[in-house]
């Protein structure tokens, strides 16, 4: 079963509806034990880094930690792939989880911000969760601070410069964009990550 | 390239899609999830259905109507008409909604806003201003209930207000230019887009490609949402987008 994970941070229904027309077994879940026995994890996050401060106050950063150590796939997006560097400039005080390196940061004054719309990737062919994804495929962004691109960037996107539109390192994996609102090609990267 | 988006708009009216000329004379253009479906298969980059009976009277049918069209759509998906309140909206959002867009409701309490925008975040609200020309040159009003009510706000500055207490985006409808196809109005497009730092989706007059590329280019719209053109077979997406990309404005082509 892959428990996506609810800290009260917006709206998760599409990335159950997505996972349901996958065929998937799922579910939305804020019970650390269900994280604990899920199969793969999902977490999105919409919103503020300030907001991931409820995972470490109801013990769901813990299960997130636990399984991860036990090799349980994972997958961040948007604020949830962020939450897995170090730390945000949006909320210093709030601390990532930190498997990946890295500080999130506000886009420049020279683009308009938030950054909302469709962008394009330009993807490493060797990621496993961009199998079948070519460069320059439009996927939809809705955020506004981002990560740098480092050792674990499998996809970037040019907005007032480079970030990670995608990472993965082993068995994380981590999206800024809404997969499941990418159309036909979100799909394909979600059903990529199902089937690992 | 980030692109500029095309937005399909369904206005629906007892769980049928109907489309009038300036907010009047209403004809029935067939099924919500359909029409939904159709129009992200030939390349919308995102659906919005506006519920357009709800500011005056109950319906029953929208959440139902919400369910059945989302449960296809694997692009962004925005829902108004009638919401009033956070639990109005946490409804929707169960249903499938991704953004919620409010109108009336936040004239009368610009807090319904920040409620949602707290809860939900600022990217899933949506403010949408009916604007209407003023006798007076360059200067423009916000409408309620549908257009049928001044607020006697001045658009651009209820715009800036709007993202003060947390908009993320804004909708903004010409009533001079709705349902005419003579193209959006680009000066009051401008005079909002300027003004405000969240994506601005110009709405109302779009009859064909030249006005998608006036609005970009002159209104500085982030996005463009039109209804009737795609409704009636006038004008297929795919031709549309094709024929936008063609004079150099990005857009997501193939899709």
């Amino acid at each position: 079963m892959i428990a996506i994970v609810d800290y009260g941070a917006g709206n998760l229904v599409s990335v159950k509806k997505a996972l349901d027309w996958l065929g998937q077994e799922c579910a939305i879940t804020s019970d650390p034990g269900q994280v604990e026995k899920a199969t793969k994890i999902v977490l999105p996050g919409v919103g503020h880094f300030a907001s991931t401060a409820a995972l470490a106050r109801s013990g769901l950063r813990d299960a997130i930690a636990d399984a991860i150590g036990r090799g349980v796939p994972f997958l961040g997006i948007c604020v949830g792939m962020q939450w897995m560097f170090e730390r945000s400039r949006e909320s210093p005080e709030t601390p990532g989880l930190g498997v990946l390196r890295g500080e999130c940061e506000r886009f420049p004054t020279s683009v308009k911000s938030p950054h909302v719309g469709w962008n394009q990737l330009e993807v490493d062919p060797s990621s496993r969760l961009l199998r079948g994804v070519p460069s320059l495929s439009f996927v939809y962004f809705t955020h506004s601070f981002r990560a740098p691109v480092t050792g674990t960037t499998v996809a970037c996107c040019d907005y007032g410069g480079r970030f990670s539109a995608a990472v993965e390192r082993d068995h994380l994996f981590g999206v800024q964009f809404h997969p499941e609102k990418s159309g036909e090609i979100g799909l394909k990267m979600l059903g990529n990550f199902c089937e690992l | 390239m980030l692109t500029k988006r095309i937005i399909a708009c369904l206005d629906v009216d007892g769980g049928r899609v109907v489309k009038g000329v300036q907010f009047e004379n209403l004809r029935d253009a067939g099924d919500p999830a359909e029409l939904a479906k159709a129009h992200s298969t030939s390349g919308a980059d995102e659906i919005v259905l506006l519920d357009i009976s709800a500011a005056h009277e109950r319906r029953a049918t929208l959440l139902d109507t919400v369910r059945r069209a989302a449960r296809q759509l694997f692009i962004p998906f925005t829902v108004g008409g009638g919401i009033r309140t956070l639990e109005d909206a946490a409804a929707v959002f169960s249903a499938g909604a991704d953004k919620i867009s409010i109108n009336s409701a936040a004239l009368a309490d610009p807090a319904v806003i920040t409620r949602i925008a707290e809860r939900f975040g600022s990217q899933a609200v949506v403010v949408a201003i009916d604007a209407k020309r003023c006798e007076e040159a360059s200067r423009w009003e916000a409408y309620t209930h549908g257009g049928r009510a001044t607020s006697n706000r001045d658009a651009v500055e209820w715009a800036q207000e709007a993202e003060d207490c947390g908009a993320g985006e804004i909708l903004l409808t010409s009533m001079d230019r709705d349902g005419t196809g003579v193209g959006f109005d680009c000066d009051l497009t401008r005079a909002v887009a300027d003004s405000v730092g969240i994506p601005v989706i110009a709405s109302g007059g779009a009859g064909g490609a030249r006005h998608f590329v006036e609005v970009f280019r002159e209104g500085h719209a982030d996005a463009a949402l039109a209804a009737s053109i795609f409704h009636y077979g006038f004008s297929r997406l795919v031709d549309l987008k094709q024929e936008i990309g063609s004079q150099g404005v990005p857009v997501r082509w193939p899709c």
